[in-house]
């Protein structure tokens, strides 16, 4: 009796067209999405160019800026939450970024040690760094 | 053998395990996430090769000298509302709004194309100056980053035009939804790494 439930494979009928109110909603978000992104990539534009902030922190504060971002972008528009249905998602993203992360930073900690390893320029006649 | 008895109240608190199979939609949106997860892995190893190339730039033009911020904050600005009119796109489908859709699209592609003209003049301005991927493996690392997310471009907006075909011709389909859903998560995907493009090759370009 309970099988009812299963008779067709789920999704596979089309979901209720959403409401007035839901579709205005949807909008609402995507909007706080569109002014925050707008917000963060204006304060690096600004950052990029201003004398007003100590130099050497500049690229730190632009990685924030992008970190945030990126946060923004997977909230407000591809919509990942903590509820139950993005789980998986949120696993999966985890995984992403650890290996992005040992990638990137793998290849500059190695590629940077060959480097101090390598005898001066000159001696090797290699034009590799000015 | 389990048998699931359907309580109302009680199922919405049913752990995932009980909870019978997931929806199709959650389902391949999950593997079209997978999907873009590598596609990220993709663009991070060459962002990393990037990284390690920047500096060598065979006594030719550094970024300083080649970038133009101008360009890069409208070309940001054009992907970024892409990205939006992406998503109200999205929001048409789900409520049935055929006019909505299209006119959302016709702004997606237009954005994009925009963004991908841009892009398009300032590679021919670069390689006119003698600045080619030839030049350095800065600039080799260079044209093959930012090459690679413009071909992606251009393959969403290839997506986009099929998409529409589709709607036209078969209707607001449960499949076609989909797709639709997809090509969405695809363009914000694009969005992301063009956020870590013009941070890391653009803006600390014209700093270093």
């Amino acid at each position: 009796m309970t099988d009812a439930r299963y008779d067709r494979a789920p999704g596979d009928q089309s979901i209720a067209p959403d409401s007035e109110e839901r579709a205005s909603s949807g909008v609402l978000v995507y909007t706080i999405g569109l002014v925050l992104a707008v917000g963060l990539t204006a304060t690096s534009f600004w950052a990029a160019n201003t004398s007003l902030l100590w130099n050497p922190g500049v690229p730190l504060g632009l990685a924030v800026l992008a970190i945030a971002q990126m946060g923004v972008h997977l909230v407000f528009f591809l919509h990942i939450t903590t509820g139950p249905e993005s789980t998986n998602n949120v696993l999966a993203l985890a995984f992403g970024v650890l290996i992005v992360f040992l990638v990137v930073v793998g290849s500059l900690v190695i590629m940077a040690n060959l480097n101090g390893m390598m005898p001066p320029a000159e001696l090797m006649n290699l034009h590799m760094r000015h | 053998m389990t048998v699931v008895v359907a309580i109302p109240g009680v199922h919405s608190a049913a752990p995932a395990s009980e909870a019978g199979p997931a929806p199709k939609r959650i389902v391949v949106a999950y593997g079209f996430w997978i999907f873009l997860l590598s596609d990220i892995v993709m663009f991070a190893v060459l962002f990393a090769s990037y990284a390690v190339l920047v500096q060598a730039t065979a006594g030719g033009p550094k970024g300083m000298q080649l970038f133009n911020q101008r360009t890069v904050a409208i070309e940001t600005a054009c992907l970024l509302f892409s990205s939006y009119t992406c998503g109200l796109m999205l929001l048409a489908v789900n409520s049935r709004r055929r006019a909505g859709m299209y006119l959302a699209a016709l702004l997606t592609f237009a954005l994009g194309g925009a963004f991908l003209a841009l892009e398009l003049r300032e590679f021919a301005d670069m390689i006119a100056r003698g600045a080619g991927p030839q030049r350095s493996a800065f600039l080799s690392a260079f044209f093959t980053l930012v090459g690679c997310h413009g071909l992606h471009v251009t393959a969403g907006l290839i997506w986009l035009t099929v998409m529409m075909a589709q709607v036209a011709i078969k209707g607001f389909q449960p499949r076609v939804e989909r797709r639709l859903l997809c090509f969405s998560l695809f363009w914000h995907a694009l969005d992301i790494i063009w956020v870590w493009l013009f941070t890391f090759v653009y803006l600390m370009g014209v700093r270093a």
